[in-house]
């Protein structure tokens, strides 16, 4: 099968305007991933299905994955002339520098070819944060597979799809506002709890609810040792 | 395929006529809701069906009553934390669910595996599709209406290969076994012996088995022609496992992707013609005959060895950053692990490829045009475990 | 012939129907509260924490509150507090010891990792399965007294494992004990060297595991 590179090559020369990105990735495993811009994806899509070298018509599994804001430090060693001693060596002087990484949610297509018995290739589409501009196009008008993954992705991630015919909360119940697995989410304190050797979940229960009057005769509700 | 052919379905099948007799008519539809408390649909799945008559002409499965954001807990969890949990996906084959997370664990991390570790775990899931599919034919024949003899005998097929997991992990369902690396326990001689025992004595079980149903009229008449899957459907809606070969798509993963040791046995591929009901069935039937095959090879071929790689660590587990996606023929389908690591001990993204869960893709495809009865069939040869489906 | 299928299936249900008056093989289930099978050994239900000695389990625990467990466990049921003071362990080290150790077995998962990754075999699988309890909260919170078993049960109910980590603990303490004679005639020559030195200081005695015997639930 093509490296990513190759085909980012042929894509890019079917699609100039295309924004195409190859992501390496630096584990053992090895599986580079292609990061395709919104505009196109659709369309990149749609030719990497089509296209009789690739054939890749099988979406097996569609993923989700949260990347909030990041402070990332970063050290520099910059070399100034001592004042001191100016003939002497120049001091060098660590620099630490911050930047705020912004964040986005990604959403990561693997794909596979069934006739041709090739794979993966991997596709990541990135939305442009996490608020207000969480869309991007759907895939599946081209891959009906990815119905369900999406769906679940827009449910528990919070990322809408643009083309989707049927969006809508899949795992959560409707009148659920959240989002459970953006790494941020703050679950709920007032699920049915039972005391546990841990305090917090008892502590967070305790919190919600009121302790209720002790009835007569009951024996008293052992919390935790 | 565009996006307005989504909402109807695909043009030349049963549910397309339905629902143009169904606009000229302009009857009342009624809408009823199937589960989730229902005992023909294996476990809390809802499926809301819209009647014209007796016939469906919209079916829109609700999931989520047994989900409990399994994903959120592998990422709370550590890399080895996350594996009694995957017992609990599909609770009916929880050895090959082990494999499937510590194989991406393993791509992951680049952890070599011994030789005789990867023939135990051959010999476990062949082991967990015989359990498998030999439950799915119970269950799709109690489903048919066939009160309780085909699943009892099932069940009693069954309750042996348990008795073979609970005497090697410690417990019948809920196995754990497989590690980074190897497996956790090596299989005694005595176990062994039990294995070569059960795979002699299966085949005869299948006999009488298949003398019981295959052949069956009323089982014949009520599957044939039922629920149809067309393979250029079954492909794009990334169905896998049975279910696509049924179809058949001849694709199957351990062919394809020759993960393990799979490579050194000979076993044929089981294809369907129809795609029906009759054919899931028949595929399943046809596989465990494929499986005591690869069975008596792998367990004549088994090695010495140690079972575990000695570089292979317990504790503070930490493979480098990078990504993983893994995946095995599972006896439901393809079941992947996603695992993305940032170089800390727990995963930074731990995502599962359900195989059940997006075999339900086309449930309503295979449904419309056809009557509830039906409707509970096709379900039951889809193969659904509601563990796995609602994580 | 239509039909005939049909006459076969009920001619292997007919089968089935008098085979299992006939052959005892045929019958698969057991009366089940008055005959139990026999647990395999790998049989794993909920933890216990071993101790040397059954006739004073808390002051004989292999336990060194060391929390490995308690931070590798999936479900997060264990609950360790540490003392505030040492006693000896088997080989005579002074070690810590748990002052407060509870188990919720209403979230404990048996998944047996705790097991796994303790370094002083400390805790293992129990096979009680008959625990059900009209109390859902304190009677399936475990505490430390109801937790600890002695190793004697330890051999009725996992006799391979048992023996392998009894020779494997064994084998340790003796090097411990070789280490310390070692260190200590090294030191008494490097005294005698000096001047008359008294004899090296015999490292004190491991109690020894009582004789193996069959679990009192069976």
């Amino acid at each position: 099968m093509e490296t990513p590179e190759q085909i980012r090559d042929r894509l890019l020369a079917r699609f100039p305007g295309a924004e195409i990105t190859v992501v390496p990735n630096p584990g053992t495993a090895a599986q580079h991933s292609l990061l395709l811009g919104a505009a196109h994806a659709r369309a990149l899509a749609e030719f990497l299905r089509d296209d009789a070298t690739l054939r890749l018509d099988q979406c097996s599994n569609v993923t989700g994955i949260d990347w909030p804001e990041k402070e990332i430090v970063e050290t520099t060693k910059v070399a100034t002339p001592d004042p001191a001693n100016p003939a002497g060596p120049p001091k060098v002087v660590e620099q630490k520098t911050k930047r705020l990484q912004p964040g986005c949610l990604e959403v990561v297509y693997h794909l596979y070819s069934i006739s041709l018995r090739h794979g993966p290739v991997i596709l990541r589409l990135r939305t442009g944060n996490r608020t207000d501009q969480a869309a991007v196009p759907s895939l599946t008008p081209v891959w009906r597979s990815c119905e369900f993954q999406e769906r679940e992705i827009f449910d528990l991630f919070g990322v809408t799809f643009d083309g989707h015919p049927d969006l809508r909360r899949i795992l959560m119940w409707d009148e659920f506002t959240d989002h459970p697995m953006r790494r941020d989410y703050v679950e709920p304190d007032d699920y049915e709890w039972e005391p546990t050797p841990h305090g917090t979940v008892l502590e967070k229960a305790k919190a919600h609810y009121p302790a209720p009057p002790p009835a007569a005769g009951a024996p008293a509700q052992g919390a935790t040792p | 395929m565009s996006v307005s052919d989504l909402s109807a379905p695909p043009a030349g099948s049963p549910g397309s006529r339905v629902r143009e007799v169904h606009d000229s008519f302009h009857g009342d539809l009624l809408e009823v809701s199937m589960g989730p408390h229902h005992p023909s649909t294996h476990g809390v799945f809802r499926m809301i069906v819209t009647l014209d008559g007796e016939t469906i002409v919209k079916l829109k499965p609700v999931f989520g009553y047994l989900h409990r954001n399994h994903e959120k807990l592998g990422e709370n969890v550590t890399y080895l934390g996350s594996m009694p949990y995957t017992d609990r996906l599909d609770y009916l084959s929880s050895m090959t669910n082990n494999w499937a997370y510590a194989l991406a664990v393993e791509k992951l991390a680049g952890q070599a595996v011994p030789e005789r570790a990867e023939y135990v775990r051959v010999i476990l899931a062949e082991l967990t599709r015989l359990l498998n599919h030999t439950c799915l034919a119970g269950f799709l024949m109690q489903d048919c209406g066939c009160s309780g003899t085909p699943l009892m005998y099932a069940f009693r097929e069954r309750e042996y290969i348990l008795d073979l997991f609970e005497s090697l992990s410690g417990s019948r369902m809920m196995c754990n076994y497989q590690r980074f690396g190897g497996c956790r326990v090596d299989p005694s001689a005595d176990w062994l012996a039990g294995a070569q025992k059960l795979t002699d004595r299966y085949g005869v079980f299948l006999d009488e088995f298949e003398t019981l149903l295959t052949g069956n009229e009323i089982i014949m008449a009520r599957t044939q022609g039922v629920g149809k899957l067309p393979p250029a459907l079954a492909i794009g809606a990334g169905v896998t496992g049975p279910m696509l070969r049924a179809s058949g798509v001849n694709y199957d993963l351990r062919k394809v992707d020759a993960y393990g040791v799979y490579p050194r046995f000979d076993f044929r591929v089981p294809l369907g013609d129809h795609g029906d009901v009759y054919d899931r069935y028949m595929i399943r039937v046809l596989e465990m005959r494929e499986s005591i095959k690869i069975l008596q090879q792998a367990l004549a071929g088994l090695p010495g060895g140690p079972i575990m790689d000695p570089k292979a660590k317990l504790r503070s587990f930490r493979p480098k950053a990078g990504e993983a996606y893994g995946r095995i023929e599972g006896p439901k389908g393809e079941i992947g692990f996603y695992l993305l690591s940032d170089g800390s001990p727990n995963p930074y993204r731990y995502r599962i490829r359900p195989p059940s869960f997006i075999n339900l893709t086309i449930l309503e495809d295979m449904c419309l045009g056809h009557t509830v009865a039906d409707a509970v069939i096709i379900l039951g040869s889809v193969d659904i475990v509601l563990g796995e489906v609602d994580r | 012939m239509l039909g005939t299928g049909l006459l076969q299936g009920l001619g292997v249900t007919a089968k089935n129907f008098v085979g299992s008056f006939h052959d005892p093989a045929r019958l698969t289930t057991i009366e089940y509260p008055e005959v139990k099978t026999k647990l395999p050994e790998a049989y794993r239900n909920f933890p216990f924490l071993v101790a040397e000695n059954a006739t004073d389990p808390m002051g004989t625990l292999r336990c060194v509150a060391c929390q490995i467990c308690e931070k590798e466990c999936p479900p997060q049921c264990i609950y360790i507090e540490k003392s505030k003071d040492k006693k000896p362990d088997a080989t005579g080290k002074p070690q810590l010891f748990p002052a407060i150790f509870a188990i919720d077995t209403s979230v404990c998962m048996s998944c047996q990792i705790c097991v796994e990754v303790c370094p002083f075999d400390a805790i293992k699988m129990d096979q009680v399965y008959e625990i059900a309890t009209t109390d859902r909260f304190s009677a399936l919170l475990l505490n430390r007294e109801q937790l600890a078993k002695s190793n004697a049960y330890y051999h009725g109910i996992h006799p391979t494992e048992a023996a392998e980590v009894d020779a494997r603990l064994a084998a340790e303490r003796k090097a411990a004990e070789e280490k310390a004679a070692a260190a200590a005639a090294a030191k008494a020559a490097a005294a005698a060297a000096k001047a008359a030195a008294p004899a090296a200081p015999k490292p004190p005695a491991a109690p020894s595991a009582e004789a193996p015997k069959p679990p009192p639930t069976s």
